[in-house]
């Protein structure tokens, strides 16, 4: 959906709601299917990137986040529902000492909101079994080596929650503002498999 | 009803394992872990599948360490476990 309200995209919006209204009412589709394809087409990693870039900038942004993670995802005008139900967000940290990795060992449960749909890799068997177990070695086959002083936890999404990682902020960025960070942040790092 | 552990409690996670769908991963069955937070209170994910009738029961999030899990390894792993999962240690 565009920004523009006026002209031809309103009448092509007018149309496009009455083709809808028709198609629900033969029973041809749900509403809330066509809610979910709305909901699929907003999510992607960049919602992820913008809250750590947040984070980043503004430490009280950044406790907010990793106090009540629903709550503060609205401030940068994303949700952990749209079309679905809502689920509970978890924001965890990297520091100088500990490293967080998320999994969902039983089936592949992911922060799709922040994220987007999740990476094959991610719903493998390999890294699902593995990661748990050793998480060092995962990490480095995604050429990730974590000095052995850093502590590793290890989150299963195995239940209610959903988890997102914020890493930490590369060394020589004191420059860059919130955009220019957000377009440091990667898939990847959003889920633990990478620094950034 | 309010919860049955706190925050650093030390638990021990069920070794029952059920014919029924449950969401008590194999690898903590019977591992001892300490209580991180409450997640809040949702139906039990095994009676959801069955059809049953499923009422809220706090959810919390358990630490364990890969030495208690595996028997090796320096890291530590947190699992979501429903409190009817879960036994106290004392």
């Amino acid at each position: 959906m565009g920004g523009d309200h006026g002209g031809a995209n309103a009448e092509l919006a007018a149309r496009v709601r009455h083709v809808e209204a028709l198609l629900e009412q033969r029973g041809l589709v749900d509403a809330k299917e066509l809610d979910r394809e709305a909901f699929l087409a907003r999510a992607k990693p960049d919602n992820g990137a913008r809250l750590v870039a947040r984070a980043w900038v503004d430490p009280g942004f950044r406790d907010r986040l990793l106090l009540d993670g629903n709550a503060a995802i609205g401030e940068v005008g994303v949700s952990m529902g749209g079309g679905l139900q809502e689920q509970r967000l978890k924001v965890v940290e990297n520091t100088a000492t500990t490293h967080n990795v998320v999994v969902c060992t039983l089936c592949s449960c992911y922060p799709v909101a922040l994220l987007g749909p999740s990476p094959t890799w991610y719903k493998s068997e390999a890294y699902r079994s593995r990661v748990v177990r050793d998480p060092r070695s995962v990490l480095a086959e995604f050429d990730f080596v974590l000095p052995d002083e850093v502590a590793v936890t290890v989150w299963d999404a195995n239940a209610e929650t959903r988890f997102m990682v914020v890493p930490r902020r590369p060394e020589g960025t004191e420059g860059l503002d919130e955009r220019a960070l957000a377009d440091l942040v990667t898939r990847n790092g959003l889920i633990g498999v990478a620094a950034v | 009803m309010a919860d049955l552990f706190a925050p650093g409690d030390r638990v021990r996670a069920t070794s029952v394992d059920p014919s029924h769908h449950t969401r008590v991963p194999r690898y903590v069955r019977g591992a001892v872990g300490t209580v991180v937070e409450s997640e809040g209170a949702f139906p039990l994910a095994d009676d959801r599948a069955r059809g049953l009738p499923a009422e809220p029961q706090t959810v919390y999030s358990v630490r364990f360490t890969a030495r208690e899990l595996f028997g090796e390894g320096d890291h530590e792993v947190t699992v979501a476990l429903w409190e009817s999962y879960l036994r106290e240690v004392s």
